[in-house]
């Protein structure tokens, strides 16, 4: 039985943003997909948006210092 | 709060953090002009960007340096009693080198189980907490007596720990799973009669089953040695030693949203590398916090960032975070130098000097502060 990890405490918002916005977010930074930091095709948290290698994933971390931050990982396969 | 002011205030979200966005608001005098309010945001928004780190600014070096100082004085006793609790906990140095290096076996895994609301009540949670330790069939045995001639193993059982259980036998009999080929099992009120159906000088095998059936978890939850109902506020929490996210979670009294455990390659396997992130943050500051040291917390997020980069969580060790890096030299400066550099040297790797250590090494400017940006003239 998979358990639904989302509602935890500890587990930040994780959100795949479309292609559109990739491309807006990745020219906006001048970045590549290789310079972002990574998340496993595998990891419980996104195991239930049903994404795929080369998806970015929004988080909306919850910032001690800042409130809320967010944070951009590339799904990678494990 | 005047709406006027309120518009003013979110027009410089994204410029300010939501934080500092929500201090402002709450200090704020009831009577107050645009003007002021609008005075006020530019200001801070004038100190919050003067406050900014800098591009080529070597944050890694100033995070090392700031939890390094403190952690000098931080005590080197690995027990503690915390609290009301006797349960031993890991703290000080041996606690925070365990969550950096990210260590498989930690020296005190603990989990903290939070309830539903409709769970919480003394006896729900004291009994909740009897069905989560595990247990095993030998705890519940007084004695095990061997008969040779007629090949029986039989088990008498403490009979009020049973029925502090809520169980009987023929309970622990089915909990058993009774598998084993060639014996008989057999439950009567306070005792359980193992016969052997072979021939008699197998009598090793009876011995072997004593051993094997002593062993058997036939209640709880794997893994959890010890549990421990406190109160906390007002509500009842149960600290376990011995730790099993994935199937502490899965019970339906539990509240799936707070339970915590402080194995953090154990909350990466269960809740994924952000909520492993998280808890090393959470972990590291509360040792800190204990220790009564001023440690800013953006340092450890910076570390707990390092160690989450790859999506997999790596420690900071010549095995995780070391091991990615870029550079032989780099690598070689950390530990086991002549190991890095023998087998660069068999697969022929390229050092680019693009990082800091290899270029403090061979005298040349690093890539930091006003060395990061390279100059670009333009030819005639």
């Amino acid at each position: 039985m998979e358990i639904d990890v989302s509602n935890h405490g500890l587990v930040p918002k994780h959100t795949k943003i479309s292609d559109a916005e990739k491309e807006k977010f990745l020219s906006s930074h001048s970045l590549s997909l290789r310079d972002l930091p990574k998340i496993l095709i595998t990891d419980p948290a996104i195991v239930c948006i049903n994404v795929k290698a080369g998806d970015v994933i929004k988080i909306e971390r919850v910032s001690m210092t800042a409130g809320t931050a967010v944070y951009y990982r590339v799904v990678v396969n494990g | 709060m005047k709406s006027e002011h309120q518009s003013l205030i979110e027009s410089y979200e994204g410029k300010l953090p939501l934080l500092v966005l929500e201090e402002i608001k709450e200090a704020l005098p009831a009577s107050v002009s645009k003007e002021k309010v609008k005075r006020i945001l530019d200001e801070t928004l004038a100190s919050y960007t003067a406050a900014k780190i800098n591009p080529g600014e070597c944050v890694g070096l100033v995070s090392a340096e700031s939890i390094g100082e403190p952690g000098t004085q931080m005590t080197l006793n690995t027990f503690h009693f915390a609290g009301v609790s006797e349960m031993n906990v890991t703290t000080g140095l041996p606690r925070i080198i365990e969550i950096f290096d990210a260590q498989k076996t930690i020296k005190t895994p603990m989990m903290e189980v939070y309830f539903k609301k409709e769970a919480n009540t003394i006896e729900k949670v004291k009994a909740f907490a009897m069905e989560l330790k595990e247990t095993h069939f030998g705890d519940f045995a007084s004695s095990f007596s061997l008969n040779i001639f007629e090949q029986t193993l039989s088990v008498e059982f403490n009979m009020s720990l049973l029925a502090d259980h809520k169980m009987n036998t023929k309970d622990l009999l089915k909990a058993l799973k009774f598998k084993s080929k060639g014996f008989t099992a057999e439950a009567t009120t306070n005792s359980i009669v193992f016969t052997q159906k072979g021939k008699p000088e197998e009598i090793k095998d009876l011995y072997a089953l004593k051993e094997k059936v002593r062993v058997t978890r036939v209640k709880g939850i794997k893994g959890v040695k010890q549990v421990l109902p406190v109160k906390r506020g007002e509500e009842y929490v149960v600290l376990t030693s011995g730790t099993n996210l994935n199937e502490v979670l899965m019970l339906p009294e539990v509240d799936t949203s707070r339970t915590i455990c402080n194995d953090i390659n154990e909350v990466y396997a269960v809740l994924g590398i952000e909520a492993a992130r998280q808890s090393i943050i959470n972990e590291v500051y509360k040792v800190i916090e204990a220790q009564g040291l001023n440690i800013d917390i953006r340092h450890i997020m910076l570390v707990a960032d390092i160690m989450c980069v790859s999506g997999v969580l790596k420690g900071v060790t010549r095995y995780g975070v070391v091991s990615e890096k870029a550079s032989v030299l780099a690598r070689a400066s950390f530990e086991t130098p002549v190991r890095h550099l023998i087998n660069a040297a068999l697969e022929g790797e390229v050092d680019a000097l693009t990082s800091v250590v290899e270029n403090v090494m061979i005298n040349q400017p690093v890539p930091l502060g006003t060395g990061l940006p390279g100059l670009i003239t333009k030819l005639k």
